[in-house]
């Protein structure tokens, strides 16, 4: 059948139609439907086919008719001048072509003159001439003239012009031998009256012909227009029932047969809350196919891993993409969808942040989300717009935690706000200096001392103060700022990745791991970081500038720390800060054993003490929820037993001590490593914020800045253009390459350095059957 | 009456969108010089003798670029305008039946 729809849809290419989508969803047709489908379509491709071939007919002989009317014409132009003989229109060697003949043996010989007239492919001639001249010996005259229309040869279907010939001969057998010539050079020979009036009556019959011919043409293209119409119509709904029957027989395929080879039998994974669902479907189904035997679902043990269904919806289906994107979450493994849902957008909007361009996205992704329904937007082809369009929603939250970080760091379009006024007085530190006009003309940059009183009125409210974007060391204080906020947020980050796995522990019964890995892997990584980000706050607020000149420099603090050494130069922090730090830095090392060998041991152990007792109520206990769900027979409720137990299988038992410590040998290692490399990692939200922001910068400087240096009226006129080629270049560069740069480092920290400390992620995903018609062509 | 309609659809609403983003932008700008925010001083086109005897001659200047901000607010607005029409003439001819 599908043969058959691919013919009609050739046909109706082939007319030029357009085959429309099918309208409605029909259901799947049964057999005996199917059977009324292929019947119906059959006809209509066997009409189809009669037409064609008709019309095909038709036109050849309209065609052959209208090649002879030319012939006729033309012919006459050299019959019926009795004087030259078959003067060929075409200048040649005359001598060569005619045999002498004397007007008195012309009329002598006028009675025995007969004629072969027809058609030739123009690029046959030459051939043609030269064989008929070789051949005749001079007994005929041969004359061609071009056909004055061009008309479709019937076996390429270009169309071409063609030449007509007439060849006035005398002798019966130079005449069949100018026929067979002509038979092997593929012309069409008409026949050719001799005299004057039959050419004539034979013109005006072909005329006639002609007409008529032309008329019933006309009909049967109409006749073909309307059956066309018919299968434009029909065609689509039985393409997508054909289709259905296609998908339900390859899922029945998929089937296996039962002992008594009367039933099929599926194996399946089935959420458990959808169980009752299925049931009703099963009924459903077989009352409506009307069958006596009733389907039923049936629970089967198995120690496949199960695959993993989480279920989103279209907010959530975005972050949800992201996260499986690395990995597919193991069966009942921990999900961090749901935090990547605000971590995600805030650290993208730490390495973007500026309030206009956050602005700009966030109008961009709100005119999707509001136009989310319109078919437009969701039927466009272009898969990088469908790729924008699927991740709508994060592109709104990053936009909108981008306006966030942008009033922090006070930018907007690379010019600082100012909100509230700036705490850094200029009035107040020129009256104390008492800067007089030479001073400030010799001396360029000047610095606002904030011990000097008045200078420095307290923190900003909200951010960074706007006077700092007019400071020649405005990088100084903000890389600095920059630096230990990514290190701060780096280390939270991480320790939530590690707090995760308490889930992970509780949930497969591994309590175990809760304190021989969780809790040397906490103490290891705030002991040293921890503390770390503990320095840094305590700086920030126990130092202020009255003793800047002696604050210690925490770098060095940290590297004393770990090579048990003190320098002279730098101040301690806080009384007792080297037998704090000792004690730290102890409490770390003394971890890494206990993350080393903790759990092999403990599973070691286990394992021994379970040999020495019997192994069977281990194995009762794994059982028993399988056999009760068997009992209670065709009423399948879920319980809590119901779920399947996807955790460490029976075969873990097997494995040997030396891989287990193996395993657990690289984790620690990875874990420890890790800790110092993915702090540094975390320093890109630095450096792309600085990016960013340089970037707006110089963009501004060298576009913006020369809409305004005319100041005249004219001015106004030039700032158009100039602010049209910021505009694009603000979106091209600044939201289109800057944000998918922060998108993507946004996202590698996301997978990497923050689920590397929790995430399996070694799972499949559950695909049920889903049928759509395209993805079945 | 020979056809109004210069611009496909798409540039209508670019033309649209840029339009709407210009007036904005340049208005709030235009506010922003005529109040003297010192954080544009260094997009207002000064020379040297522009300090001398008080900030008057600055203010000067900042009055102008921010006139200037405002024409061409006024010229975006017009810009707009026409692409509100392109669009609305292509939307019609979707309609139309060729």
């Amino acid at each position: 059948m599908e043969k058959t729809f691919t013919f009609l849809q050739q046909e109706l290419r082939g007319a030029g139609r357009v085959l429309g989508p099918c309208p409605d969803s029909p259901r799947a047709p049964l057999a005996r439907e199917a059977l009324r489908v292929q019947e119906q379509s059959e006809q209509l491709a066997q009409e189809l086919r009669e037409v064609s071939h008709n019309r095909a007919s038709l036109r050849g002989r309209l065609r052959e008719l209208r090649q002879y009317l030319h012939v006729l014409r033309e012919g006459q132009r050299f019959t019926s001048l009795p004087a030259p003989l078959g003067s060929p229109p075409r200048p040649r060697a005359l001598s060569e072509r005619e045999p002498i003949l004397d007007p008195s043996l012309h009329q002598h010989l006028d009675r025995k003159i007969n004629f072969v007239a027809g058609v030739i492919h123009p690029w046959r001639v030459s051939a043609f001439e030269r064989l008929l001249w070789r051949a005749c010996r001079g007994y005929l005259v041969a004359s061609f003239v071009e056909m004055p229309e061009p008309m479709e040869d019937p076996a390429t279907g270009e169309s071409i012009t063609w030449v007509i010939f007439l060849i006035s001969y005398w002798g019966e057998q130079i005449g069949q031998k100018i026929r067979k010539i002509s038979d092997c050079f593929h012309c069409h020979v008409y026949p050719y009256p001799e005299s004057e009036a039959s050419r004539a009556d034979t013109m005006s019959g072909l005329h006639s012909q002609i007409q008529d011919l032309s008329v019933v043409l006309e009909e049967t293209e109409q006749y073909l227009a309307q059956v066309l119409d018919k299968v434009v119509l029909a065609l689509p709904t039985w393409r997508v029932q054909i289709q259905k029957m296609k998908a339900i027989y390859l899922i029945l395929n998929q089937c296996s047969f039962d002992v008594t080879e009367k039933c099929l039998i599926a194996e399946v994974w089935c959420p458990v809350r959808d169980l009752t669902q299925v049931q009703e479907a099963l009924r459903q189904g077989s009352y409506k196919s009307g069958s006596s035997v009733e389907c039923f679902v049936q629970r089967i043990p198995t120690s496949e891993s199960p695959p993993t269904l989480i279920r989103t919806n279209k907010f959530t289906a975005g972050f949800q993409s992201i996260v499986d994107a690395y990995g597919v979450a193991s069966y009942q493994e921990v999900n961090p969808a749901p935090y990547a849902i605000i971590t995600f957008p805030f650290i993208f909007a730490i390495m973007f942040g500026d309030v206009g361009h956050g602005l700009l996205m966030f109008l961009f992704a709100l005119w999707m989300v509001l136009y989310e329904n319109s078919p437009s937007l969701q039927q466009a082809s272009n898969e990088i717009w469908l790729t924008f369009f699927e991740g709508r929603y994060l592109i709104l939250l990053m936009g909108a935690f981008s306006i966030y970080t942008g009033f922090i760091y006070n930018e907007c379009f690379s010019k600082a706000t100012v909100i509230f006024p700036s705490a850094w007085s200029v009035a107040t530190m020129a009256n104390h200096s008492s800067w007089s006009s030479d001073y400030l003309a010799t001396h360029p940059s000047l610095t606002l001392d904030p011990n000097v009183t008045g200078v420095f009125q307290g923190p900003y409210p909200f951010g960074i103060d706007p006077i700092w974007s007019l400071a020649t060391n405005h990088l100084n204080f903000l890389n600095s700022f920059k630096m230990k906020m990514s290190v701060v947020l780096g280390i939270v980050h991480m320790g939530f990745g590690v707090l995760l796995g308490v889930f992970n522990h509780v949930h497969f019964q591994q309590r175990h791991r809760l304190v021989l890995e969780l809790l040397p892997e906490m103490v290891f990584l705030l002991a040293l970081f921890g503390y770390l980000v503990f320095l840094i706050f305590y700086k920030w607020v126990k130092f202020s500038a009255a003793d800047s000149l002696v604050a210690p420099s925490i770098l060095i603090h940290f590297i004393d720390m770990f090579l048990f050494t003190s320098n002279a130069g730098n101040l301690p922090l806080y009384r007792g800060q080297v037998p704090v730090q000792t004690v730290l830095v102890a409490l770390a090392l003394a971890s890494v054993p206990v993350l080393l060998l903790g759990t092999p041991l403990y599973l070691c152990c286990r394992r021994r003490a379970s040999r020495t007792s019997r192994p069977a109520p281990v194995a009762a206990a794994e059982q028993e929820p399988l056999l009760e769900g068997q009992e209670a027979g065709n009423s399948v409720n879920a319980t809590k037993e119901d779920v399947e137990s996807g955790g460490p299988s029976p075969d873990a038992e097997h494995s040997d001590f030396a891989e287990i410590f193996m395993h657990q040998a690289i984790h620690t290692i990875e874990y420890c490593l890790g800790c110092v490399s993915n702090t540094a990692s975390y320093l890109r939200l630095w450096a792309l914020s600085l990016a960013h922001a340089q970037l707006s910068e110089v963009l501004w400087t060298m576009v913006m800045r020369n809409g305004f240096v005319r100041l005249s009226y004219a001015g106004g006129v030039v700032l158009v253009p100039v602010f049209a080629a910021f505009a694009v270049l603000t979106v091209a560069i600044l939201l289109v390459m800057e944000g998918l740069s922060a998108f993507l480092h946004a996202l590698r920290l996301h997978w990497v350095e923050f689920q590397n400390k929790f995430y399996v992620g070694a799972g499949y995903k559950l695909c049920p059957f889903a049928f759509a018609p395209d993805a079945w062509e | 009456m020979v056809s109004l309609l210069c611009c496909g659809p798409k540039m209508a609403a670019c033309g649209l969108v840029l339009s709407a983003w210009g007036v904005v932008m340049l208005l709030l700008l235009g506010i922003f010089f005529n109040v003297h925010s010192a954080v544009l001083i260094e997009d207002v086109p000064f020379t040297e003798e522009d300090f001398k005897d008080g900030p008057e001659r600055i203010y000067r200047l900042y009055e102008q670029v921010s006139y200037n901000c405002f024409i061409a607010a006024g010229l975006y607005a017009l810009l707009g305008g026409f692409s509100l029409c392109q669009g609305r003439l292509n939307k019609r001819k979707e309609y139309m039946v060729r």
